[in-house]
């Protein structure tokens, strides 16, 4: 496999020792460039995602979906991005201003700091610490406080329901989010997303393989639950437009709406990134034992196999929101409280037995 | 060195929705009335505060919440270590999750769990 911190080392030295640039200022132009490919690599995958979610939903419905602007209409999303930037940001006037302002903030550090955190290829991930999982679920909650702030600060009925709704939804959902993700540390038994990946290498080595039955059980679970705590598919209850216009965005205008339309989309891929690495091996290729086609599984470099996955995942979350009806308030919360809550706490205590009886595969 | 790359991602984050808020500020338009300024509900005046008392049932799962998400927590560090330690992580998890359990079933039988 290629290793990806070959380059960043070469980097690193090159700035260090053939530039002769102090440690200040080397650090600080390897700080801009980490900043720049974050933003590009998050631009370029929210165009991507926004226009897949269109036409998805457009063949879903038997319709063809954007085809003006461009070919196929590839270039709708950039035509909407400008159309947005042009619009007017203003204020309803008994908005309570500080939060209504802070609040797309909130939701960009909860859903960039998350982006953050995906392992693109061996060596590329960018925040590798060595509590990583529980680092990222710690800052993807703070997602839940700019949903709330957005629908409390802007004063309106709509929205400060919808608020109420998604703050309960993605605190219930963060529960069997969290267990989820717990079962798989017990099996892995490291924190570092690095490690995560590194403990699924071997024949049959990613985790659902690994873990066998709990894994599975873990996955689809993480898979709902992460559905839910994204505020889409059928849980996109607060921002259900048939009942409450636009929810916690109704009185955003321009890139402030726009804000949370990126989060939205930029967490579905979190989450789908997330399942990829924890579950389905991240930038692993699957190996099956025989040299030979584990060695052409290695050629493929490992950004094509997390994207592939990552994608695949996506696609599978599209396919539920555009096949399931919304469900209620009581519906949600009977879901996970009564469900999934109770079956992820079963499924980690059955994933501890098999860990300490050793019936993984190795 | 992992605390700059952490602070470098915050401060991108900030940066991007800041440049796009003032890119907007200078290319938008900027008009007002006073019913711009008003609060959208198709087309009716907003009748009084929009920040009602809402329904109990939010909160009583907002407390449920915090119960057990702090639970969770701990969890993480003794899921590190359940491969060294074998059966003996799961005895002495073993009471700490039946506590959790029993948590959840007390909630179950009081009715916290309905909706209300």
């Amino acid at each position: 496999m290629f290793d990806f911190s070959i380059v960043t080392t070469w980097f690193d030295s090159l700035l260090r020792e053939t530039l002769g640039l102090g440690d200040f200022l080397s650090i600080l132009i390897e700080c801009v460039l980490v900043g720049v490919f974050i933003l590009a690599a998050y631009a370029m995958l929210a165009i991507v995602l926004i226009f897949m979610e269109r036409k998805v939903c457009a063949y879903f419905q038997c319709r063809l979906g954007p085809m003006r602007v461009g070919p196929w209409g590839v270039f709708q999303v950039f035509a909407d991005v400008l159309k947005m930037l042009q619009k007017e940001i203003f204020f309803v006037d008994k908005a309570d201003k500080l939060l209504y302002l802070v609040a797309p903030f909130l939701v960009l550090i909860a859903s960039v700091g998350t982006f953050s955190f995906m392992p693109w290829n061996k060596g590329a991930g960018i925040l590798d610490f060595n509590v990583g999982i529980f680092l990222l679920t710690a800052i993807s909650s703070i997602g839940v406080v700019g949903v709330f702030l957005a629908g409390w600060g802007s004063n309106n009925k709509y929205s400060v329901v919808s608020a109420m709704r998604g703050a309960v939804q993605m605190i219930s959902y963060e529960m069997s989010l969290c267990l989820c993700l717990i079962t798989a540390v017990v099996l892995t038994g490291t924190m570092q997303i690095s490690g995560i990946v590194e403990a699924q290498s071997g024949p049959f080595g990613w985790l659902v393989f690994q873990g066998h039955i709990p894994a599975i059980i873990a996955f689809i679970v993480f898979l709902v639950a992460g559905n839910a705590e994204a505020n889409r598919g059928p849980f996109d209850l607060p921002e259900a437009e048939s009942e409450l216009t636009a929810g916690y965005h109704t009185e955003y205008s321009g890139m402030g709406f726009g804000f949370f339309y990126l989060a939205e989309y930029l967490n579905m891929f979190v989450i789908a990134g997330v399942a990829t690495t924890v579950f389905l091996g991240g930038w692993m290729p699957i190996h099956i034992g025989v040299a030979g086609v584990d060695s052409f599984m290695d050629c493929i470099p490992g950004i094509v196999w997390f994207l592939g996955k990552a994608f695949l995942l996506v696609w599978v979350l599209l396919w539920i929101r555009w096949s399931f009806p919304r469900l209620r308030i009581d519906q949600i919360l009977k879901l996970e409280w009564k469900y999934l809550m109770p079956l992820s706490l079963i499924n980690l205590v059955l994933m501890t037995v098999i860990v300490a009886l050793g019936w993984y595969i190795k | 060195m992992y605390f700059i790359l952490l602070l470098t991602v915050l401060v991108t984050a900030i940066v991007l929705v800041a440049a796009a808020y003032v890119i907007a500020k200078l290319i938008g338009p900027r008009s007002y009335n006073k019913v711009k300024g008003e609060p959208f509900e198709c087309g009716i005046p907003t009748r009084g505060s929009s920040w009602l008392p809402m329904s109990v049932g939010y909160y009583l799962f907002a407390i449920l919440f915090l119960m057990f998400d702090v639970e969770t927590v701990f969890l993480y560090p003794w899921a590190v270590v359940v491969k060294e330690f074998g059966a003996m992580a799961l005895l002495s998890i073993g009471f700490f999750l039946l506590v959790l359990v029993f948590g959840l079933a007390y909630a179950w039988r009081k009715g916290a769990l309905e909706w209300k």
